[in-house]
């Protein structure tokens, strides 16, 4: 996997939240949205449908909609504003 | 604009139909002005579902139909882009032994008229089409039909007419239109003054205002059918999907949009404003997810809606005016107007330049509200 | 029940404030919030269980986050506050919202749109690589998640946000790899006059630019950016310094932005009339009071970007305005206490704008191949071409041909500079290309919500 995006800079001392991100574990800390999530496990949240590439969110605010993602159970949400729960399986491609 | 000039044939109404009808009389170098009170293409030639479809029409437009089929075929030749044309094929759903029973019967009508429809039983049906639910009982196809981008088509007919010589002008609405003489004298809101032999009347929804200008009132009313777009998801369903009863029409675009319709908004054209229904949008959107159940997780990401003029016996008039010489009409396509835009024109530049068309449209004359 | 039912949209400076002076005034408002906690995204409230104390959230800003807060908290009880909850469609005089799947349906007899703002973006070629954001993005990332958006983070655009932000996430211990500022530092002195209405604010401004000198982070000014240098990810960023000179920066994340947009989908669809500003945006017309529409009212930078303080003020009018309205008497001594410190922070922003200018012409200029509509990967190239060969003078006309501005955002991002672009392939003025219309639903509806 690559390089994280994201660094965590502050606020490291919260709860550990088990997380799946394309089928491998991952702890995430109670308080992270999904894309804080994918962005300290990698640098892809999404493959963009009409290109180009991979993107990993833009304005994390839940305005530019550039961050809808696939759960495994078949749903989709948006990373920026899904805090993490445990057990939670996020497919980014 | 001010000014007068002279044309041949003046047309009202820049939809499909009127800018068909530019382009092919202006083919045969006849003369043509457009005028366009907002923009080409704009109302129910641009915002409808986008379904090119035979079957499922009343049976009197089925030779139309047939006859304009072609032409989406030819669309590259025709106006220089294919406007995302594809025959899909349309599969027409049925709910329950009786919505099942009326596609039989139907199927038998529309064969006596050369549109052959296959008829599939239920088992059948979720075998070749797997994304649909259990609901549907059966279905009725017809792998000819199709969809293309209702946005792109107007417009794409409006510059093909532009290059073929017709002045189309957009932001000018007739103000008055009478019969003067041999010909007719139109007056813009703008200044324009525009004198014609013939004068078209294709201005959908507001095209009873012009009839009855003539004295021909028609019983014409303001429809403004629901759309609704999801965001892109895997290509999956590949024909265009009707339902007996008309409550939901549905296609997937290449890139993945599910593109649904059902249940209509609000219409003034007054103000040329059209308004969505919300509720209507939530309960079109859970019909389309009983009928396929993955359709459940994606978002709706635009809804909208336009103005189209619905008759009385929700077929369009075309055809000559009874009560005006070199008045010719073609409107109230009634909600089904898309597939058969193009080849309306192509029938106005026959009724026009040659003063018969090989077309049965009898049953679209105006005369049939007379008395 | 008789009284009232006044519904607000947005819990931030506008939005609780309007709530205040209701509550004030006897009356209990509906408060629909996308947020899980009240504050906007300025006092945006980090999640449960954090620990950094205001002062390190919010800055020289700490003071007016927690009156916020604790005014809100202090109304809780009179309001009917829903949280995490979208409003998408103003439509039959009722405001539709959508939470957790399920839609409803709330009829008004006054609703109060605090809708707020977001970035202003320019689009720029690489801008969609992983590791590019907005501004606000950064800030959101740091604030409410304590994360910095990349090891190595270039700062680029225009605006009070640029130094903000970059301020921030040095403070917080990562690095800032450089600041590049499209406006030229004599742009600030030229703003001066204006600057001087609200000197404490002018004077924080100049804090976070003093830090950066301390702090020896590179920074320019009078700067064009040219392209996010990366092949899977953000690895540079390439510019044209002040002097002409093209030069780039190694860097693994960016954030930029050149100052806010409203946010105006909701006044659209309640009926607002939008005038031109003369510089790139259609705002919502209001009165001074904020009424919109029969029966609607706006406040805050979704009326326009006047920053929080002004956002609080307008709120509270609006909220006044309703009470009004309602027959409650209003003390105009109030009132005009009010106008007196919103026109102070107008002449102030008008300052801003002088200092920061933003550089509108940097679309006009963009190559063909830079990605436009990020939601439908549409370029430059293909709005000009439907410009150019397809008669699409007009923004919505254009978009219906090549599908700019047609995605899951409906053109939030990129709106703003397709209108530059079609108006410089046109030749015309942008405000002769109009504006994108919205259209519900304001924001992604789930296809399975339903009503009760």
């Amino acid at each position: 996997m690559a390089d994280p995006q994201f660094v965590r800079v502050a606020e490291r001392h919260r709860a550990p939240v088990a997380i799946v991100i394309d089928g491998r574990p991952f702890q995430a800390v109670a308080g992270d949205t999904l894309l804080t999530a994918l962005l300290l496990a990698g640098a892809r949240v999404r493959v963009a449908e009409f290109g180009p590439g991979d993107r990993a969110g833009f304005c994390l605010m839940g305005a530019c909609q550039d961050c809808w993602v696939n759960l495994a159970d078949g749903t989709r949400t948006r990373a920026c504003t899904t805090p993490v729960a445990d057990g939670l399986s996020v497919l980014t491609a | 604009m001010t000014g007068t000039m002279a044309t041949d044939v003046c047309i009202i109404g820049g939809g499909i139909a009127g800018c068909s009808a530019a382009l092919h009389l202006a083919k045969r170098g006849i003369s043509v002005v457009l005028l366009e009170k907002g923009r080409i293409g704009a109302q129910a030639s641009g915002v409808n579902f986008g379904g090119v479809r035979r079957q499922g029409r009343h049976l009197a437009e089925i030779p139309l139909a047939l006859r304009g089929r072609p032409m989406w075929d030819r669309m590259v030749d025709l106006v220089g882009e294919d406007c995302e044309f594809r025959a899909t094929g349309h599969l027409r759903l049925a709910r329950d032994p009786a919505d099942m029973a009326a596609l039989e019967t139907y199927a038998r009508d529309a064969g006596a008229l050369g549109l052959d429809l296959e008829l599939i039983g239920g088992n059948e049906l979720r075998r070749r089409f797997p994304w649909l639910s259990e609901v549907p009982v059966g279905a009725s196809w017809c792998p000819g039909d199709g969809q293309a981008n209702p946005r792109v088509v107007g417009p794409a007919f409006g510059r093909a007419a532009r290059a073929a010589g017709a002045d189309l002008r957009e932001g000018e609405e007739a103000a008055t239109f009478e019969r003067d003489g041999k010909g007719f004298r139109i007056a813009t809101t703008s200044g324009l003054a525009i004198t014609s032999r013939a004068l078209v009347n294709t201005a959908g929804a507001w095209a009873g205002r012009v009839a009855g200008h003539f004295d021909e009132p028609v019983p014409i009313h303001s429809i403004a059918p629901q759309m609704v777009v999801t965001e892109p998801s895997p290509h999956v369903i590949g024909p265009v999907l009707g339902i007996v009863g008309g409550a939901l029409y549905l296609r997937q675009i290449e890139r993945g949009n599910v593109i649904f319709g059902g249940g209509d908004g609000l219409a003034d054209i007054a103000t040329t404003r059209s308004t969505v229904l919300p509720r209507n949008t939530v309960e079109v959107g859970a019909l389309a997810c009983r009928l396929i159940p993955h359709l459940a997780r994606l978002n709706v990401i635009r809804v909208w809606t336009g103005i189209e003029g619905e008759m009385a016996d929700v077929i369009p008039v075309i055809g000559p005016s009874r009560t005006t010489p070199g008045l010719f009409h073609a409107f109230g396509f009634s909600g089904h107007g898309f597939q058969l835009g193009p080849i309306v024109g192509v029938i106005l530049a026959e009724l026009i330049a040659d003063g018969t068309t090989p077309s049965p449209i009898a049953p679209f004359d105006i005369g049939r509200f007379v008395g | 029940m008789s009284e009232a039912r006044i519904v607000i949209v947005g819990a931030g400076p506008a939005g609780v404030r309007a709530a205040e002076a209701l509550v004030n005034h006897g009356l209990a408002p509906i408060v629909i919030d996308e947020a899980p906690a009240a504050g906007g995204q300025i006092y945006r409230r980090p999640p449960a269980g954090f620990a950094r104390p205001a002062r390190v959230l919010y800055g020289f800003e700490a003071a007016k986050a927690q009156r916020l807060h604790a005014a809100f908290e202090a109304l809780r009880p009179r309001l009917d506050y829903r949280p995490d909850t979208l409003a998408w469609n103003v439509s039959e005089g009722s405001l539709w919202t959508q939470r957790s799947g399920t839609i409803e349906r709330i009829p008004f007899d006054r609703l109060i749109l605090c809708t707020g703002a977001m970035d202003r973006v320019i689009p720029l070629p690489g801008w969609t690589l992983p590791g590019a954001f907005t501004l606000g993005g950064a800030q959101v990332a740091l604030k409410a998640q304590g994360c910095a958006v990349g090891r190595r983070t270039v700062f680029f655009g225009t605006g009070p946000l640029l130094y903000l932000v970059a301020h921030q996430i040095a403070a917080a211990g990562a690095t800032v790899a450089a600041v590049l500022d499209t406006s030229r530092a004599r742009d600030s002195w030229h703003a001066l006059a204006g600057l001087v209405a609200v000197p404490t604010t002018a004077l924080k401004g100049a804090w976070y630019q003093l830090d950066l000198v301390l702090r020896r982070t590179p920074w320019h000014r009078g700067i064009r950016p040219l392209a996010v240098m990366g092949r899977d990810r953000v690895e540079g960023v390439r510019f044209r310094d002040a002097n002409g000179t093209e030069r780039e920066i190694a860097c693994d994340a960016v954030a930029f932005g050149y100052g806010l947009k409203p946010e105006t989908q909701l006044a659209e669809l309640a009926g607002a009339a939008f005038a031109y500003d003369g510089a790139g945006l259609w705002l919502p017309r209001v009165d001074p009071a904020g009424r919109l529409a029969p029966n609607v009212y706006a406040a805050g930078d979704g009326c326009g970007i006047l920053g929080a303080d002004a956002a609080e003020l307008a709120g509270r009018r609006a909220g006044l305005a309703v009470a009004a309205d309602l027959g409650r008497t209003v003390p105009p001594r109030e009132i005009a206490g009010i106008e007196r410190r919103r026109s102070a922070i107008r002449a102030f922003r008008a300052g801003l704008e002088v200092a920061f200018p933003t550089p509108t012409e940097l679309a006009a200029t963009l190559p063909d191949a830079t990605i436009l509509c990020r939601c439908e990967g549409a370029t430059v190239g293909a709005l000009r071409t439907v410009a150019n060969h397809k008669d699409a003078g007009e923004i919505n006309q254009a978009k219906a041909l090549c599908r700019v501005g047609m995605g899951r955002c409906q053109g939030r991002v990129c709106g703003f500079a397709a209108c530059q672009v079609l108006a410089a392939a046109r030749g015309v003025s942008v405000e002769a290309v109009g504006r994108l219309r919205a259209q519900a639903p304001v924001k992604p509806l789930p296809l399975a919500a339903r009503l009760p």
